[in-house]
Order: structure tokens, then C-alpha cells, then sequence
């Protein structure tokens, strides 16, 4: 277990290595004038000499990569800003605040939505998926799968919107949307980031309801199942106990590459409810093209993606006994 | 997948069938893979109504000129501002309903006043056209990189397989954003305005390298397990040469699934180029699109939430009529799949 994880942990950081690689060379060596581009829309002419200098542009540019590399596990010394503790992705030319921790005070709200929305998307998805298997043709069963189609296809730009109208504006059933921290005030946290669930999980959840009971109708016809129903034991003890952890392994795996999509997914999210979450730093970052801010968002993002994808590979050993993590 | 002998029996039984109902003998008509799609698919009804419904949106974004001419208004005047009695003074339409009228159909734009009907026809061509340019070149591009790691094998394979798991595993609405103004930034300076062609350009270039990466993974798979069938061994043992087992014998049978997945990437693409639009990093102003029209209708939907719904039902009953005929055209290519 703790062999499997630490290679899984190295794994991750050699793919992070590259994206960042990658991505930092895209964001200096691509753009006609980089340090121009790294000033903003909004640039000074002393801060542009300034940039010109502290990235070193005359320095190669594996350099320059190095520096920031370094910068992030050791810290960096900025002429303009002065001490950068690590981890240290810089400092944002448009608002001057140190890049990292411009994440960091945004992480809570991004966070916050995915989990509530992953949360509502599994729990309702395989709920339904359940009792739509345990159902097999009945009436239920063609809602999930109908509403599927309709679920997959709705845009969260317009749900948003429009329930935040019909629940909010109208019938004043829920608060407007926000991010309350869970720390200050826990019913608040729920009651307010309620509508953005339910509104980020209506694209997915339709789909796992779909794949769920498919699992589940063909898991009911392994040997196993009727191994147990052999032996006396209940068609509920079997399907509740038994079939069910066979049908979450690919659930798990389709859930794990969702998870990039939902965080793509929370960014809009986010956008339409005015939530100051990551999504909405980057946002802001395009928008006043804030290459510092971004080339950080964009690495935090993936690390995230890279490390949730490996606590998903470590959930299959919890649910599949028969799964040896090595 | 249609194997040639599946195929085969597969047309005999058709044959067979309709000869059995027409009554007239039992002459057996031989038809192309092609004929047997098109006859299943003319009988599945929400397939042919889901068609009509997506030729009418690409029939409109064609002829959005003429349907504009006929109505007599353009999406670029400010209507509302140029005629009195049109806004009120915090630019809402006077008229209920978003200012749904005889002369604006659809009611106007709140702010500047335009036109809501016409915006939504010519938004239909920016949105449709690089929905289907990206389909297209991340297809070739897909096609291309699948079947070239799943045949040549080895480092090939591996690096090409390893491109696509990153590419696969990670946020692409976040790189979509993110990679936006550094595409823009190799050609124009911030301090200068992005021409509008730019902005088109780059749009399609980031969706397209984003994009590419699931249908090759597919071929990848497909071309792997065909490659050790016998007929292509066959090909290979009679000295055929790479690109004619290549164009001869694999990729007959891997259209169903490239046909498959482009009609499942298309209404994505049009909702990833509307989130764009709605993240305020799309199509620029005044060029008219869809995601603007969404980014508009989220700021004014507390006094006006008609402007919302006219994009947001357009665009749903797009991508359900397309996701429905997605799925009826599998289900003709393949009747054996069961949904």
C-alpha cells in the first residue's frame, strides 16, 4: 500500500514536471513580447523594465524555468516584491498580491462546490441507478434514462440563471447564492451554496443514474449473486450488500475522469453565481491576461486533478477487496 | 463495428425480412453497409424528427442573411436607443416579456437595445461554424494520431499514449481559458485590440488540441484489436503495403465509431464555445454569439429573464435534438448496442 502510493505520488509529480514544463514555456517563449504580455493590460513603463528583469529574459530560457522551479519548493528574492516564500509561483502583475495565496484564500470555495456537487451527483446518481435496477422496466426506470438525455444536454449558464430566478428571486425558498465559510457558520455554508450543487451535479448526475443501473442488471447476473441466492440469503441482502460494490469499480473509474470535467464545470459554476472560487481567478487572470496568476492556476489545477485521481485509484482498494493496489 | 461476414448476415436477414413482407419472392438484394444504416435509421422516428430539427439550425445559420433581410433588422442597431419608448431609463424593454412584440419577436437586448431575434440567428453561424470546424480538423487530427500509435506500436504508441492520458486527465475548460491569450499573445500585443478573425482562430486552434484526444484513444483501441485479426494479416502476409492495410482495411471499419464520436463531440463543442462566450473570453463584440448572449441574460435575469430563455431553449433543444440523433445513428450503424 504505502509502496503503490509513493510511486503513484512520484508518477504524479514527473506528469507535473512536464505539464509545467510545458506550460511555461508557452507562457514565456510564444507570446511576441513575453515580458509585455507578462505587464498586462494595464502597464507602467517602470514595472515593464522591472518584469524585464526579474524573469530574467536575457537569461536561457531552462533558466528562467529552473528559477521558477526552485521558487516553488525553496523560495525566490523578487527586486520588485522582495521576499517570495515557497511555495512561491510569483507574484500577479495586475493586482501585486503573491500568487499562491491568491489560491490559496480561494481554495476553500472551489473545493466546497466540487465535493458538495461530487457528493450529490454519487449519492443521488447511484440512488436512483439503484432503485431504477432493483425496478428493471417499470416506470422509473424510462424517467432515468429520458431524463438523461434532456440532463446531459442542459448548459449550467442557463439552469443557473434560471432557477436562481424561479427559487430565489421568485418564491424566495433558498438565500442567494455565496460562499460562507464552513468555519463561521456550517448551516449557512449548506444553505447558501445549495443552488450551485444542485445546478454543477444536474449535467452528471442523470448519466450515473444511466450507468449505475446498467452495472447493477449485470451484476445481478453473475455467478456470485446466484451463488448467494442459492445459499438462502435475500434478494435484498444480495443486491444491497453484495452486487452493489461489484457495480461502483466503473463507476469509480468514469467518476475519476469526470472529475477534470467538474472542475471545469465548478469554473462557470462559479462565474454565474458570483462565487470567488479559483475558476473566477482565472477568469479574471484571462481577462486582464495576468500570465503569473494563470501559469499558477493552471499548475494548482492540475496537481489537484493529478493528486484526486489518485485518492479515487485508492477508494477501489476500500470497495473491491479483491483489487490489490501494487 | 461492421465486419464484413456480420454484415453479410446481417443483410440476408434484412433482405430476407422485407422480402417476406413485400411478398414478392425470394429474390435477395445485396446492399451496402451504407443502405442498411439508411433504411434502419428511416425508421426510427425521433432519429428523423431530431435530423429535421438539426438541418432547420444549420439551414438557418446558412441563410441567416436572407431570414435577417425578410425580417428587416440587423443584429448590429441599437434599436432600443435609436427609438424612443423602446427602454426605460435603466435600458429594460418598456414592453413585458423582455419586449416580445410584433417588430421584435423575440423582444430586445436589455442595455443597448438590440435586436434579440436576429442576434440569435447569426449567433447560430458563429456558434455552429466553429463547432463544426473543430469537429472536423480534431477528428483528422484524432483519426490520424489513433491509428498511427494503435498500428506502428512500441515508443510510438507509448509516447502518443501518454499525450493523450495528460490531455485526457486534465481540466480542459480551465487550459481552454487559461491558453486563449497566450495563443493571442504570439500575434498581438495586450495594449492592441484583438482582430476579430484572431479571436475566431484561436478559439478553434484550443478547442481542436484539446479536443483531439479522445476519439484517437478510441481508434487506438479499435486499431489494436483489429490489427491481430485475420484479415488484416492477410493483407499484410500478401505484401500489402502500411498505407493500404492502413486505407483499405482498417479505417473501412473504423467509420461507425469516428461517425459515432463526432456526432457526440459537435454538441459539445457548442456548448464549450458558449462557455466561452459566457466567461467573457469567446467571440469579441459586436461579432453575435451565443455565449455573449448568456453572459448578458445571468447580469440582467432579475428583471428580465425572457432574454435568458430565448438562447437557453434554442441551445437545448440544439443539443437534444443532436444527442438524440447521435444516438439514432448508432443505434442504425449498430443495431446489436442496446441503450
Amino acid at each position: 500500500m504505502t509502496s503503490y502510493l509513493v510511486r503513484r505520488v512520484a508518477g504524479a509529480l514527473v506528469i507535473l514536471m512536464i505539464i509545467s514544463a510545458i506550460t511555461f514555456y508557452l507562457f514565456y517563449a510564444v507570446p511576441r513580447d513575453p515580458a509585455r504580455a507578462f505587464c498586462g493590460k494595464i502597464c507602467q513603463p517602470e514595472t515593464l523594465t522591472l518584469i524585464r528583469h526579474n524573469l530574467g529574459m536575457d537569461e536561457p530560457l531552462f533558466v528562467q524555468y529552473w528559477h521558477w522551479l526552485v521558487g516553488i519548493f525553496a523560495g525566490r528574492q523578487f527586486v520588485q516584491f522582495g521576499d517570495c516564500p515557497a511555495p512561491c509561483l510569483g507574484y500577479s502583475f495586475a493586482t501585486q498580491e503573491p500568487v499562491f495565496s491568491a489560491i490559496v484564500d480561494r481554495f476553500p470555495v472551489t473545493l466546497s462546490l466540487t465535493l458538495g456537487a461530487s457528493v450529490v451527483i454519487l449519492a443521488f446518481g447511484i440512488l436512483t441507478g439503484m432503485i431504477a435496477a432493483w425496478k428493471v422496466g417499470q416506470p422509473l426506470d424510462k424517467i432515468a434514462s429520458s431524463s438523461s438525455v434532456i440532463g446531459a444536454s442542459l448548459q449550467i449558464y442557463f439552469v443557473g440563471p434560471l432557477l436562481a430566478f424561479y427559487l430565489v428571486d421568485t418564491l424566495q425558498l433558498i438565500p442567494r447564492p455565496s460562499y460562507v465559510p464552513i468555519t463561521e457558520n456550517p448551516l449557512g455554508w449548506f444553505t447558501h451554496l445549495m443552488l450551485p450543487w444542485v445546478v454543477l451535479s444536474i449535467i452528471f448526475t442523470a448519466n450515473y443514474t444511466r450507468m449505475t443501473r446498467s452495472q447493477m442488471v449485470e451484476q445481478l447476473a453473475e455467478d456470485y449473486v446466484r451463488t448467494a441466492r442459492a445459499k438462502g440469503m435475500s434478494s435484498r441482502s444480495v443486491f444491497f450488500r453484495f452486487a452493489w460494490r461489484g457495480a461502483m469499480i466503473p463507476i469509480l473509474t468514469i467518476f475519476g475522469v469526470d472529475l477534470a470535467t467538474l472542475l471545469g464545470g465548478a469554473i462557470i459554476t462559479e462565474q454565474t453565481f458570483s462565487l470567488h472560487g479559483i475558476g473566477e481567478l482565472a477568469v479574471r487572470a484571462v481577462q486582464n491576461t495576468d500570465l503569473p496568476m494563470l501559469l499558477g492556476v493552471t499548475i494548482v489545477g492540475a496537481a489537484a486533478i493529478v493528486l484526486l485521481n489518485i485518492a479515487v485509484d485508492m477508494l477501489y482498494a476500500f470497495i473491491d477487496p479483491r483489487v490489490r493496489l501494487s | 463495428m461492421t465486419f464484413p461476414p456480420s454484415t453479410a448476415t446481417d443483410a440476408a436477414a434484412e433482405s430476407a425480412d422485407t422480402a417476406a413482407t413485400a411478398g414478392s419472392g425470394p429474390a435477395v438484394v445485396g446492399r451496402s453497409p451504407g443502405q442498411l444504416m439508411w433504411r434502419r435509421f428511416r425508421r426510427d422516428k425521433t432519429g428523423m424528427a431530431s435530423a429535421i430539427i438539426v438541418i432547420a439550425f444549420f439551414l438557418i445559420a446558412l441563410l441567416a442573411p436572407v431570414i435577417a433581410a425578410l425580417y428587416g433588422k440587423d443584429p448590429y442597431t441599437t434599436y432600443g436607443q435609436n427609438q424612443p419608448g423602446l427602454l426605460n431609463d435603466f435600458g429594460y424593454p418598456i414592453a413585458p416579456n423582455g419586449g416580445v412584440s410584433g417588430d421584435f419577436w423575440f423582444g430586445l437586448e436589455p442595455g443597448l437595445g438590440r435586436d434579440v431575434f436576429t442576434q440569435l440567428v447569426y449567433g447560430i453561424r458563429t456558434s455552429l461554424s466553429i463547432a463544426m470546424i473543430v469537429t472536423v480538423v480534431s477528428t483528422i487530427v484524432g483519426i490520424t494520431m489513433g491509428i498511427t500509435s494503435g498500428y506502428i506500436g512500441g515508443k510510438t504508441d507509448y509516447v502518443i499514449g501518454r499525450v493523450i492520458d495528460t490531455l485526457l486527465a486534465f481540466p480542459s475548460q480551465l487550459f481552454l481559458i487559461v491558453f486563449l491569450p497566450v495563443v493571442e499573445a504570439a500575434f498581438v500585443l495586450p495594449e492592441e485590440e484583438t482582430p476579430v478573425w484572431l479571436r475566431y482562430v484561436s478559439i478553434c486552434v484550443v478547442l481542436t488540441v484539446l479536443g483531439w484526444a479522445t476519439i484517437a484513444r478510441l481508434l487506438r483501441s479499435q486499431v489494436l484489436s483489429l490489427r491481430a485479426r485475420e484479415f488484416v494479416e492477410a493483407a499484410r502476409v500478401t505484401g500489402a503495403s502500411p498505407a493500404r492495410v492502413i486505407f483499405k482495411e482498417l479505417l473501412p471499419n473504423l467509420w461507425t465509431p469516428i461517425i459515432i464520436q463526432a456526432t457526440l463531440a459537435l454538441p459539445l463543442y457548442v456548448g464549450a464555445e458558449a462557455g466561452l462566450g459566457f466567461l467573457g473570453v469567446g467571440m469579441t463584440e459586436p461579432t453575435p454569439d451565443w455565449g455573449r448572449m448568456f453572459q448578458v441574460g445571468a447580469n440582467v435575469y432579475h428583471s428580465d429573464v425572457t432574454y435568458l430563455l430565448f438562447p437557453g431553449v434554442s441551445m437545448l433543444i440544439f443539443v437534444v435534438a443532436f444527442n438524440l440523433l447521435g444516438d439514432s445513428i448508432r443505434d442504425a450503424f449498430d443495431p446489436k448496442t442496446k441503450r
